[in-house]
């Protein structure tokens, strides 16, 4: 095969793309394009170890593959526009790119509050630079810290700031309750007790109207006028996904790049998204697409894409069945674990304790319809086992559709 | 082939049992336990195991 492949994103996805690419046969160049200065890393640490500085960076970098050792990496290079009709993508370096097939794994970015006051103090934690910007500060003596959004990464920023030994933390949402979007209920009641018997504060059911400070923040202004006094605010509200390079092609970008069943964006068969970008139905579930931040998501995807990609690029029909992943993730916090298995967030309406109890380790299961859709534990070990054993079951599963 | 796993990283997610089941697996307690020197014919199952595991603890060498 030749022509080149164009993979705009280093980070795992992209990664895991040029690898798929090689392992689905692809033996053409394949041009890896990333805006930042690192080869790509492991993110999950950098809300835990590495904020509490336990790990080095490079223990974080993925190992490279023998198969992707002809892979070339453009580090420190930003995709700025992408001309599909003429398969060309733009950099800011000034050149141009021209490929045969393109992998769009440009990932997301935090979003920012948008309410009055300057940046100094206030922080985001997506990647390494931004970790260590925060570390440095968690650990000046005596810092307050306020974070706003009280989901997965802001619990676990919370958690991990309470394990350095920071005197105040306070975690600020609209929302009654702590990740209750993803989780429901039930389990976020269980975490909020949690949280609140290991030192972590909360301001729920209450936005923030803006921040106090003249050269860095001093203080959270919430809602009702009151004021969190805080050294170091953390953003922890949410995404964006990276598709401005993408604007004008025609796409339908309104929340990532809206892909067919084998990750292909709209009209484009030599185009393919991987990673939390693509948004994408899975055919487990309703066929509704979505976008799935988990951790697993860009192996998945870049897995069924690349196999789209290079038979595409061979002349070859995809005689792939349709992506089907079952999504998984965790979330560790203090000194227990959350593990999930299938998609809870579509079956908060029927929560069921399968085993164990609220107060110690506990197995809860999601339905529709009365079917189990995905199941989360909360606990140490022996709660990670036993939603493991539902996992073959969640396999099985017809489609919702069926 | 030889498998190592970096017991240091490890943190008992399982997700490489899932994935190569006739090499890795959680003993009673929930710890992993998994065999260093596996047929060659698991070569695929092993390097599934390496990408899914949440830590980059396994490594294979040949």
């Amino acid at each position: 095969m030749t022509g080149r492949i164009v993979v705009v994103g280093a980070s795992m996805g992209g990664l895991r793309a040029a690898e798929q690419l090689r392992a689905a046969g692809w033996t053409g160049a394949i041009t890896v394009v990333g805006d930042e200065p690192h080869m790509p890393y492991n993110r999950p640490p950098l809300s835990k170890e590495v904020l509490a500085g336990k790990v080095p960076f490079e223990s974080l970098a993925f190992t490279p593959k023998a198969s992707t050792a002809d892979v070339e990496w453009l580090l420190g290079t930003k995709v700025v526009a992408a001309r599909l009709a003429e398969r060309t993508v733009e950099l800011d370096t000034g050149s141009a790119l021209s490929y045969d097939g393109l992998v769009v794994a440009t990932g997301m970015r935090p979003r920012r509050l948008r309410c009055p006051g300057l940046l100094g103090g206030r922080h985001t934690v997506r990647t390494l630079a931004d970790a260590q910007g925060l570390r440095a500060e968690l650990t000046r003596p005596g810092a307050r810290v306020v974070v706003v959004g009280a989901g997965f990464i802001g619990c676990e920023v919370a958690a991990t700031a309470v394990g350095l030994g920071v005197r105040e933390v306070t975690v600020v949402d609209p929302l009654p309750l702590p990740m209750v979007g993803p989780l429901g209920e039930l389990l976020a009641r269980v975490l909020l007790k949690r949280h609140e018997e290991r030192g972590v504060r909360f301001a729920l059911g209450t936005g923030v109207a803006g921040f106090e400070g003249d050269d860095r923040v001093t203080g959270v202004v919430l809602d009702d006028g009151s004021v969190l006094p805080a050294d170091v605010v953390v953003e922890s509200v949410g995404s964006v996904a990276n598709t401005d390079w993408l604007q004008g092609n025609g796409l339908d970008l309104s929340d990532g790049v809206l892909t067919d069943e084998h990750l292909r964006a709209g009209g484009h068969p030599e185009v393919v998204a991987v990673g939390d970008v693509a948004r994408f139905p899975n055919a487990r579930y309703d066929g509704v697409p979505r976008r799935v931040e988990h951790w697993s998501i860009p192996t998945d995807t870049a897995k069924h894409a690349a196999k789209t990609l290079a038979a595409h690029l061979a002349g070859a029909d995809v005689e792939l069945a349709p992506f089907a992943p079952l999504p998984t993730f965790w979330s560790d916090q203090h000194d227990f674990r959350l593990q999930s298995f299938g998609a809870p967030g579509l079956g908060l309406d029927d929560v069921r304790v399968l085993d164990g109890e609220p107060d110690g380790d506990v197995l809860v299961g999601y339905h529709v319809d009365g079917r189990l859709v995905g199941v989360v534990a909360l606990g140490g070990q022996a709660a990670a086992m036993g939603a493991a054993k539902y996992r073959a079951h969640l396999l099985k599963q017809p489609a919702l559709t069926a | 082939m030889k498998v190592v796993v970096d017991m240091n990283k490890c943190q008992d997610h399982g997700q490489c049992v899932f994935a190569a089941p006739d090499v890795f697996s959680m003993d009673d307690s929930g710890h992993l336990a998994y065999v260093s020197d596996p047929d060659d014919a698991l070569r695929d199952e092993v390097e599934e195991a390496a990408d899914v595991c949440p830590l980059q603890a396994i490594r294979i060498e040949d």
